[in-house]
């Protein structure tokens, strides 16, 4: 009984830690932009204050808004919390990484996406029509390749738990061909989910080519800041999930001791520090894509995974 | 009285109900007293389905002295048959509550109520026959009640186009059907399933027969390049009878083919599963990318319905594939993930068209160009079409999700496979079948997204009113059923053992006993799913994020003109449109699938001319196959004509000539 108080504990420390550390990871990527542009930039803890005056004003709806506008910041929030509580950050055997698995973690991912796009149809206004139309045609390249990623993951650990999944690739599995290619295709699809450039520009917000800020365009107050919440903890997700899958070092696995797991909570934050430094210097160093460039690149990852997969299926026998 | 001639004398009360209705359709109150015994016979029967199915009953047969003279009608109730007559019975109940509201807007009563219990009675019989000419004679009985109800409008422009297209790839349909037992009958001419079963066809024979069943069950059930039909024909029936066709028909020729393929046809080879895999996944992706180009909400429907047949396609070739290489285990798995995508589209897809027929009720219109903001005006109808949309595109906690899970689990255990062929395609077809989730997404984005928010585009939108009690009990009732499959998965997979026993040999491992409801198709180590845990997850994380927010932020909240980031335009023509909302997807798709050309004629700077922009799509199935064949048909009549102008004599001559030559085949057969 005592054990199970104990996992519960510590599956809700790392629920509150990924949200408590979404809007630092946010803000350092922030940072590390405008240093390498020799701009001062906002301070670190920026978007914390930028949450809270959010959330202290007051929410402006549209007049033609229904009560879905309303509704849809909260679903979004909890369908990216719950699949953000799913993946291990710092130790694996979570109470409850039984009850969904990674593809339950992308369906959960495209819940979300499914009630933004909606949301941004919801006022009438062309941009939010703009921004949840290009949404689903990137999400409609983005999500096949996520699963074929997991196909692949799926395979090589034989499961599709992701804590099953951790804990093998602690153990090693070796350096394979197909691991390489599923990192790249994981890291593009990262990157067009979380609407960083080269595919979309998470600092503008009056550009044509803007797809997750339209969509958002009508929010205010509170719902903005659900929302803004919301993304950045998908970002955290991403580089959890990526963490987690390739770079598992000093995880805890399941029944470690409190010690381990704080070494292993230490090692995790410093993990995405590392991650959040990489994504500052690759998006000052690479140029905005056109939108109709972004299919291919997406169709890149597709491949990739599916290249990947077909070698695990082709190979799986042969030994 | 056992459960089967329950059910028998369920269907013999329909077909007298028929009866009746032609007489009393034009009186007062006839939709009721129709809709309200078709309802109280489809919960009787669904309620035997289910006693035979949940109490694992065995199989029972039953001879009536009609039908073909030496062996009679057999009719027999085994777990498949029990299955899909559950599934049959629960869209005929509800589209039947629907009816009740329904049917009372109907201007032609006489012309929808007697064939609606027949296509029901047709229906069920096909489910329990238990020999060819029952079979077939209740499948003809079945496909031409519902072309009178796809005819039922027939003053409507396109309908009549529809209906000759219906009947005649039904006919079709029907004449593979026939050949296919034909072939399994033998020259003894055992019609009977038993004798069927007992005779083991040869390898050739047995090939021919499942080419044969593909043909004729995928004709009705809408695979590609068959499935032309279906998307004329569906929306052109009344909206409670496309639901049922789309919903509940389509299943029925589902378990057409799993009859004949999985019981009738001898132990499987593995090669057949390649053609069935390959057709299932191109029809997976024809259907979803012709659902994001159509702007009819009801052909958007009809079309997402081919999509789902082709997914539970893949999930039959999977365990045909899997029982022929002898892993029982995955077979079942896959076969179990089929079973249950069945039910669960039957569910969703009979409570979008209830939505789409609501929506036409209320705005006299089923283009989505002319819609919008409806989830203002009809709020009870909104949330309704909200769940079936969600479910339909695979989110959990739903049921569609769990499908379409069981169908990626059984996938990930293509590596087993002792055959390269099949080694290879088998992720091709996962991958197919992730696009198809995406995509039907997006499509369910749009097709909720055009006509139920933003601003209304006519003065029918605006307005609306939401439709009568008996429509909204109907798609309630279907969509707490599409949340509670979600949330307790377990039960119905452990209600489909006994059916995945029978088909596939094996069974999956008894969910009741996982602790906290979870479902593992394997074991909990290799993958596990828990509904309600996720539904409960999700509504306590949005139930805390509200409540901190009402706790700590701000309350005020005020309402003003859009946004727009500063350049509001007050017309609803700037909203996003069906067309435009699919556009990328149309440029990223359409260009290779559909030979889409955009063309914008701009007048040059002066001219008061009006700037068009036209686009045009081409059907690769119609182009490539349709159009040919019916020039060659037209051109072969054309010879056959003078056959119609012969003397007597030489009419004597050519019917003598068959005469021989028939005899001449005859002789040299024996």
């Amino acid at each position: 009984m005592t054990n199970i108080a104990v996992d519960l504990v510590f599956q809700f420390l790392q629920m509150t830690v990924v949200i408590g550390l979404a809007p630092l990871l946010t803000g350092l990527v922030r940072v590390v932009k405008a240093r390498l542009q020799r701009r001062r930039g906002p301070p670190l803890l920026q978007p914390y204050r930028d949450l809270a005056r959010l959330a202290r004003k007051e929410a402006v709806v549209a007049d033609s808004a229904s009560w879905l506008f309303r509704m849809a910041p909260y679903l979004v929030f909890a369908a990216t919390w719950v699949a953000a509580a799913l993946i291990p950050t710092f130790a694996t055997g979570l109470l409850f990484s039984w009850s969904a698995d990674l593809i339950a973690i992308v369906a959960l991912l495209g819940s979300a996406r499914f009630f933004l796009a909606l949301a941004g149809l919801d006022v009438g206004t062309s941009f939010g029509g703009l921004g949840a139309s290009r949404e689903a045609m990137f999400a409609s390249l983005a999500e096949p390749a996520m699963i074929v990623i997991v196909f692949s993951l799926a395979l090589i650990a034989g499961s599709t738990q992701l804590s099953t999944v951790a804990a093998a690739m602690t153990a090693g599995v070796g350096l394979r061909v197909t691991l390489g290619m599923a990192l790249i295709a994981l890291v593009i699809v990262a990157v067009a989910e979380n609407g960083r450039i080269p595919v979309d520009n998470p600092a503008t917000h009056l550009e044509l080519t803007m797809v997750h800020e339209a969509m958002i365009l009508e929010y205010s107050g509170r719902h903005l800041a659900v929302i803004e919440l919301a993304s950045m903890l998908k970002l955290v997700l991403y580089v959890s999930l990526i963490i987690c899958v390739f770079a598992p070092w000093g995880i805890a696995i399941a029944d470690a001791g409190i010690g381990d797991r704080l070494a292993g909570a230490a090692l995790y934050v410093a993990k995405l520090g590392v991650a959040g430094v990489l994504l500052g210097v690759f998006e000052t160093s690479i140029a905005k894509m056109r939108v109709f460039r972004v299919p291919d690149f997406l169709g890149a990852a597709l491949m990739l995974g599916l290249l990947g997969a077909l070698l695990l299926f082709v190979s799986r026998t042969l030994k | 009285m056992s459960l089967l001639q329950a059910l028998l004398a369920c269907d013999a009360v329909l077909l007298a109900l028929s009866v009746v209705a032609v007489s009393a359709a034009r009186r007062g109150g006839a939709g009721t007293f129709v809709y309200g015994v078709a309802l109280a016979l489809s919960l009787a029967m669904l309620a035997a389905a289910a006693a035979a199915l949940i109490g694992r009953a065995a199989p029972a047969g039953l001879t009536l002295p009609i039908g073909l003279p030496w062996i009679g009608a057999n009719f027999r109730l085994d777990a498949l048959a029990a299955f899909f007559a559950v599934v049959v019975n629960l869209g005929g109940a509800a589209a039947s509550l629907y009816g009740i509201g329904y049917g009372r807007r109907e201007h032609e009563p006489a012309r929808v109520l007697p064939f609606f219990p027949a296509f029901l009675a047709g229906m069920n019989l096909v489910l329990i026959a238990d020999d060819a000419y029952t079979f077939l004679v209740s499948w003809e009985f079945m496909s031409l009640a519902s072309w009178a109800l796809v005819m039922a409008h027939h003053r409507e422009a396109g309908n009549q186009r529809a209906g000759f297209v219906y009947i005649v790839m039904a006919s079709f349909g029907t004449l593979s059907l026939l050949l296919a037992f034909g072939l399994l009958a033998g020259a003894s001419g055992g019609y009977a399933f038993d004798a069927m079963r007992a005779a083991a066809p040869s390898a050739g024979v047995a090939g021919l027969a499942l080419a044969l069943a593909l043909v004729g069950a995928g004709s009705k059930a809408g695979l590609a390049p068959l499935h032309v039909w279906l998307p004329l024909a569906h929306p052109a029936a009344p909206s409670h009878v496309s639901a049922l066709m789309s919903g509940v028909m389509t299943k029925v020729a589902v378990y057409a083919f799993i009859r004949i393929v999985f019981d009738l046809d001898g132990p499987p080879d593995w090669r057949w599963s390649a053609p069935i895999l390959a057709l299932g996944a191109a029809t997976a992706l024809l259907g979803v990318l012709h659902a994001l180009m159509q702007t009819d909400i009801k052909r958007v429907l009809a079309y997402s319905t081919i999509e789902n047949i082709g997914l539970i396609f893949v999930a039959i070739g999977l365990a045909l594939a899997f029982k022929a290489s002898g892993l029982a285990g995955a077979a079942a798995l896959a076969m179990t993930a089929a079973l249950f995508h069945s039910l669960n589209h039957a569910l969703f897809k009979s409570l979008l068209f209830f939505g789409a027929g609501a929506v036409q009720t209320a705005t006299g219109e089923r283009r989505m160009g002319r819609l919008g903001g409806l989830l203002n005006r009809m709020p009870a109808t909104g949330f309704f079409m909200l769940v079936g949309c969600a479910a339909i595109s695979a989110l959990p906690p739903l049921n569609g999700f769990v499908s379409e899970w069981l169908m990626l689990q059984a996938i990930l255990l293509g590596p087993q496979f002792p055959q390269w062929t099949l080694k290879l395609l088998t992720p091709a077809v996962g991958a197919a079948v992730a696009l198809t989730a995406a995509l039907a997404a997006a499509c369910f984005v749009r097709a909720f997204g055009i006509p139920f928010l933003g601003r209304p585009r006519s003065d029918e939108a605006a307005k609306a009113h939401d439709v009568d009690r008996f429509s909204l009990a109907a798609m309630a009732a279907l969509a707490f059923l599409c949340l509670a499959a979600g949330v307790f998965p377990g039960v119905v997979i452990d209600t489909l053992k006994p059916v995945a026993l029978a088909v596939a040999g094996a069974a999956m491992p008894l969910q009741a006993k996982i602790p906290w409801l979870s479902i593992a198709p394997i074991a909990e180590s290799r993958s596990s799913y828990n509904g309600l845990l996720v539904f409960l997850f999700i509504a306590a994380s949005a139930a805390m994020a509200a409540s901190a927010i009402h706790r700590f932020a701000s309350d005020a909240l005020r309402r003003a003109p859009a946004w727009d980031c500063g350049f509001p335009d007050s017309s609803p023509a700037t909203q996003y449109t069906a067309e435009s909302f699919s556009q990328p997807i149309r440029r990223v798709f359409g260009g290779f699938v559909f030979r889409g050309r955009e063309r914008l004629d701009m007048p040059a700077p002066g001219e008061t001319r009006p700037a068009v922009y036209s686009l045009t799509l081409r059907d690769p199935v119609w182009d490539g196959f349709y159009t040919p064949l019916g020039g060659l048909v037209g051109a072969i009549a054309t010879r056959l004509n003078r056959l119609q102008f012969l003397t007597i004599r030489q009419y004597l001559s050519v019917v003598f000539a068959a005469l021989v030559a028939l005899l001449l085949v005859l002789a040299a057969w024996s």
